[in-house]
């Protein structure tokens, strides 16, 4: 575990406003073995996507920088793809074509073009869109566009898969399909992921570890969760599961009581939570002794209190 | 008649079958405005009074524009008379000596009305074209770069309200001392147009590619920096496509204006276009002659309408979200 696959080491970033540079991450640290499903968790505007874009290459850390397999990240490459929150397919292009844009990109010198055809059917396969391989983007449903977003992104055979809330404009059961369909996708090829997300039972799901980020200005890893719950997960199953519930209630209460934003009308939906506090009360003890923390900030400290 | 409805209602791009109640909206409504419109011009005609005569109303328009197409019938079957005799001519000689040189000689009678709509449609397409290959392209590189875009702009915000009747006495002197050949492939007055043409039309494909390709969603740009598609991929693939309804939009207001300028360019310049007819019959000043620049005033709006429709055809059919529409 010396040797990590993927390392943020010291990130800062500054954004220049006219006021002055904004400090938009502060001293960000993680650590991402290979094959490992992360999530990225956090209130809006926390800089979850600024890290994203980070590792994605397509923003440069001020301070710190990123390392993917001892090498530096400074420019973005196909071998950090990226799943856009909004598909971003071209909208001129079937679904087919937009995968054929990165593999052609990906494998034009590696591959033949009877190859490159059997491998774009074989990633629509993947996320169960070859039944309309050749539909234009407005033609197909939201999900379905995720889906090929997901083609896109697993064709071009990335090392990290960077997923930046990939289903947050899906309604609830076609969030659900996906969901299911990319841990089956994960099951099967072992990718390390990075994903974005507000969804906590999404996170809890997926992941086998949870970031969970600190409000900004400055932002940075505020806890980090390990999920040590079995795979394959099946959601019914898990709805019961006091386990599942604990990391549930863990992510909330730093959501919700740690991170609630002042000023934000966040009270209410905070206080309904309040029947699992007693869960979260526990699970701080489990977080803090799986995780891999590097992060053991103020923020931490009345919970730490109270379990102690 | 209700073939030629079924036939016009196709060309507008109505549905085919229609209830009575959008037959009305479609056809009777718009009808009623030409009604009305022909009524005003009928009765403010008769009270407008030129040194050469009344103004020309609706039956006096129609009547000229017979005669302009009777005139070029005439003029086409002199020209047919003219090659028969040339033809015979050189038979003769041919059959009396058949080492004879013989000459075929072009007929220059003078271009009609129909000839001069041809003339002024060559240009304008030329010239439009000419200004639609420099703008283009020149759009695109300019509107991907900040700095080029901030540099050249006020140039453009120069250039682009300029009158084709300032360009003209540059680009006729320009064209003279340059354009030199013994035996020219264009005439000197059609360069002249075509080349303020080209300048009046420039800007507005020129601006609205620039704006159409710098706002392209930073979404797709991203997705091309993490293909790392180089710069002329980016470009096929990605930014014209997604630039083409402003592209468009540009070549449609280059198109308008090419052709209103045409008609001011083809005046001074000489070109045997509209512009030279409407200037002619001022000149000439018979009393047929309002009558017959009020047909020609029609003649090119009727034009330059259907130049915006054929745009508009061509742009459904490039346009990746127009296509789909129309499936």
């Amino acid at each position: 575990m010396t040797n990590k696959h993927l390392e943020l080491t010291g990130v800062d970033i500054d954004f220049p406003t006219p006021n002055g540079p904004f400090k938009a991450l502060s001293n960000v640290n993680l650590k991402i073995d290979r094959g490992e499903f992360v999530s990225l968790i956090g209130h809006s505007g926390c800089g979850k996507s600024t890290v994203l874009n980070i590792v994605a290459g397509l923003y440069q850390a001020t301070k710190g920088g990123v390392l993917l397999d001892g090498k530096e990240v400074n420019e973005p490459g196909p071998e950090r793809a990226v799943v856009f929150q909004n598909h971003s397919l071209l909208p001129w292009l079937t679904a087919y074509e937009n995968v054929e844009l990165a593999v052609k990109q990906v494998f034009k010198k590696s591959k033949s073009k009877a190859e490159m055809k059997e491998w774009i059917e074989h990633n629509l396969r993947l996320v169960h869109m070859d039944h309309a391989m050749h539909k234009r983007p407005d033609e197909i449903s939201g999900g379905m566009k995720q889906r090929v977003g997901i083609a896109r992104a697993l064709a071009m055979e990335p090392t990290v898969m960077l997923m930046d809330e990939p289903f947050g404009a899906l309604d609830a059961l076609t969030r659900a399909h996906l969901q299911d369909s990319l841990m089956e996708i994960q099951a099967d090829l072992n990718n390390t992921v990075i994903m974005i997300t507000h969804d906590v039972d999404e996170a809890v799901l997926l992941s086998d570890r949870i970031v969970m980020m600190t409000n900004g200005p400055a932002a940075t890893v505020g806890e980090i969760l390990d999920v040590k719950l079995e795979r394959p997960r099946h959601r019914l199953d898990l709805a019961d599961d006091p386990e599942y519930n604990h990391y549930r209630a863990a992510v909330l209460s730093f959501l919700y009581e740690k991170q609630r934003t002042p000023g934000e009308p966040i009270a209410q939906p905070a206080k309904k939570q309040a029947p699992s506090t007693p869960a979260a009360d526990k699970t701080p003890e489990t977080c803090a002794s799986n995780s891999t923390v590097n992060s053991a900030r103020t923020e931490k400290s009345p919970t730490d209190e109270q379990a102690a | 008649m209700s073939n030629i409805a079924l036939k016009l209602f196709k060309a507008l791009g109505l549905p085919e079958k229609l209830s009575a109640a959008q037959v009305i909206k479609a056809l009777l409504v718009p009808l009623s405005g030409i009604l009305v419109f022909l009524f005003i011009w009928n009765i403010a005609a008769q009270n407008i009074h030129t040194s050469l005569g009344e103004f020309p109303g609706p039956s006096q328009v129609y009547a000229q524009s017979v005669n302009l197409l009777a005139e070029h019938n005439r003029e086409r079957q002199k020209e047919v008379a003219f090659h028969q005799r040339q033809d015979v001519r050189n038979a003769k000689k041919l059959e009396k000596n058949p080492d004879a040189v013989v000459k075929t000689r072009p007929y220059t009678g003078k271009p009609t009305f129909i000839d001069q709509i041809g003339t002024s449609l060559v240009t304008v397409l030329a010239g439009f074209f000419a200004a639609s290959l420099i703008a283009i392209p020149a759009g695109i590189v300019i509107g991907l770069n900040k700095t080029l875009y901030s540099a050249f702009n006020p140039v453009i915000q120069l250039f682009k309200p300029v009158s084709p009747l300032a360009w003209l006495p540059l680009v006729t002197m320009v064209v003279s001392a340059i354009y030199v050949s013994d035996d020219p492939m264009f005439a000197k007055s059609f360069v002249t147009s075509l080349i303020t043409v080209s300048l009046c039309c420039l800007w507005p494909t020129l601006l609205n590619t620039a704006v159409g390709v710098s706002t392209i969603s930073a979404d797709l740009n991203n997705v091309s920096k993490v293909l790392r598609l180089s710069w002329l991929t980016h470009v096929i693939k990605i930014v014209i496509p997604s630039a083409i309804p402003m592209i468009f939009t540009g070549l449609r207001l280059s198109l308008g204006i090419a052709w209103m300028v045409l008609i001011a360019a083809e005046m001074l310049a000489q070109n045997p276009g509209l512009g030279k007819f409407v200037w002619d019959e001022f000149q000439n000043g018979s009393s047929n002659s309002l009558g017959r620049i009020m047909v020609a005033v029609l003649v090119i709006g009727l034009i330059g309408f259907m130049l915006d429709r054929i745009m508009l055809a061509l742009q459904k059919k490039v346009s990746w979200d127009k296509s789909v529409e129309l499936r």
